[in-house]
């Protein structure tokens, strides 16, 4: 499965603008969902761990669309992370 | 008929309200009461209590692609919701200097309730549902600006959103 990951705002800048993620077709540990993800991210490194800590707000959108931590991954899906918006 | 004008822009460059208005107009004589809304970087006081400088501004981020399509939706739920023969939304990202221009909404409709109305629940919209993040830069640091619960319970007040 592939995954394109993109970061805004302080998790843009502790991990850059993203990353683009593949597992092969036969991987025990694909996450099936945007909040799984988020898990398996932080598994990656200590700034990923510090990014996208569980305890942090942040919101995710599924091509970029706003979605929940349940919202499932569709191949090929955009994910994004990113704090609580404040704009206007 | 012309191709109708851009609802939504997401742009570095200033923006003219009165031309913004004028072009609103000019394409619907059924229009009967225009509201706008503009937002301004005001001055703030910096978070490690130096003093205010000149040089403090605002940098805005935002999700190139997501951040057009959030506000076109929102604005089709706005013409669900309210009598509106027209609507503008223009966005500034980038470097913006304390007493500068950020965001406009303008809404046109024939009445001035539902003109009223609907300028209000866009910018609500706009506060907690678009993707964008200012952060405020001063001569001694930056920190980014936090979300106000108070945008949340603004937002509530519509009711229940797509």
């Amino acid at each position: 499965m592939k995954i394109t990951v993109r970061y805004f705002a302080q998790v843009r800048e502790l991990l850059g603008p993203g990353e683009d993620l593949h597992w092969p077709a036969d991987a025990a540990d694909v996450p099936a969902t945007v909040g799984e993800l988020r898990q398996w991210l932080i598994g990656r490194s200590p700034a990923h761990a510090q990014a996208l800590d569980a305890t942090l707000p942040l919101r995710a959108a599924c091509n970029q669309l706003m979605c929940s931590a349940q919202e499932p991954l569709p191949e090929g899906a955009e994910i994004a992370f990113f704090p609580p918006v404040t704009g206007g | 008929m012309s191709m109708a004008a851009a609802r939504v822009s997401v742009q570095t460059d200033d923006f003219d309200l009165s031309g913004e208005v004028a072009r609103l107009r000019a394409q619907d004589g059924q229009i009967g009461a225009v509201v706008s809304f503009v937002g301004t970087v005001r001055e703030w006081l910096p978070a490690d209590g130096a003093a205010r400088s000149p040089d403090t501004c605002l940098e805005l981020e935002h999700y190139p692609g997501m951040t057009e399509s959030a506000i076109e939706a929102m604005i089709d739920e706005a013409q669900r919701r309210f009598d509106l023969r027209g609507v503008r939304v223009i966005h500034r990202v980038g470097r913006l200097a304390v007493g500068e221009q950020i965001v406009l909404v303008v809404t046109a409709s024939s009445h001035r309730g539902q003109a009223f109305d609907a300028c209000e629940f866009l910018m609500d919209w706009l506060k907690t549902q678009a993707p964008f993040w200012k952060k405020e830069i001063s001569a001694t640091g930056s920190r980014w600006v936090e979300a106000k619960v108070s945008d949340d319970e603004a937002l509530a007040r519509w009711g229940t959103l797509p």
